[in-house]
């Protein structure tokens, strides 16, 4: 059993993202969406250096470009929403964090 | 696969409806199906048809109703949560001796049932909120 985790506050608002990472399971993966996607940038990388290499980072770079944000964290794949739907089915559970 | 869609944000307050919108669609594109969208707590204001936001931005309400009709989609909106933030639909303007109602068309009110059988139901629950 793998689980999509979905966050989306940036770190400075919310305890989402520390909350899910505590909780990570190898083999699930993370989803930047929202106000999420602050996250990937360079100024809060240390946030996931320790992560187990099995656990696949993404965000959704719908929100990401409507922010203006570029030059994000490498670790981090963007997709579309075709790709979070597609992330939705290959995961067998997709928990937000709030 | 089957697909329950959650949204417990307000529109214009928060993304949660306008990410479920986009969302959706993909869902539908990709050739899944929706079994049901729940709009609970604040996200009820997403099922207001007295909503009038400016006509270059998108009118939310619209846009699920649009989706619901070309999809059969079932918009369900948790009746308690409506109720007490002022959206009502006929029967419940009468309960309450309002003097309108306001649930827009295509959607529902209903119990928090619904959401309980959406999650035995589909494959994927998938939740948008604040």
């Amino acid at each position: 059993m793998t689980t999509l985790h979905l966050i989306n506050k940036t770190p400075s608002e919310s305890t989402a993202l520390g909350d899910s990472l505590a909780t990570l399971s190898e083999g699930d993966a993370l989803l930047l969406i929202e106000n999420g996607v602050y996250a990937a940038m360079p100024a809060y990388a240390e946030h996931f250096t320790r992560l187990p290499r099995t656990i696949q980072c993404y965000l959704l770079n719908n929100d990401a470009l409507a922010r203006g944000l570029n030059d994000l964290n490498p670790d981090f794949a963007a997709i579309d929403y075709d790709g979070f739907v597609e992330l939705s089915c290959r995961y067998s559970k997709v928990v937000s964090w709030f | 696969m089957i697909f329950s869609i959650v949204i417990t944000g307000a529109p214009y307050s928060s993304q949660a409806s306008a990410s479920a919108l986009q969302f959706s669609r993909s869902v539908l594109k990709l050739g899944h199906s929706i079994h049901r969208v729940f709009f609970y707590a604040d996200g009820v204001h997403s099922g207001s048809a007295l909503a009038a936001p400016p006509q270059d931005e998108t009118n939310i309400p619209l846009e699920w109703a649009a989706l619901a009709r070309e999809h059969q989609l079932d918009l369900v909106v948790c009746i308690a949560a409506a109720v007490r933030r002022g959206v009502l639909d006929e029967g419940e303007a009468r309960r309450y001796e309002k003097s309108g109602h306001n649930l827009a068309s295509g959607f529902t009110l209903s119990g928090l049932g619904q959401l309980v059988e959406a999650g035995i139901v589909s494959d994927r629950v998938v939740t948008f909120g604040v």
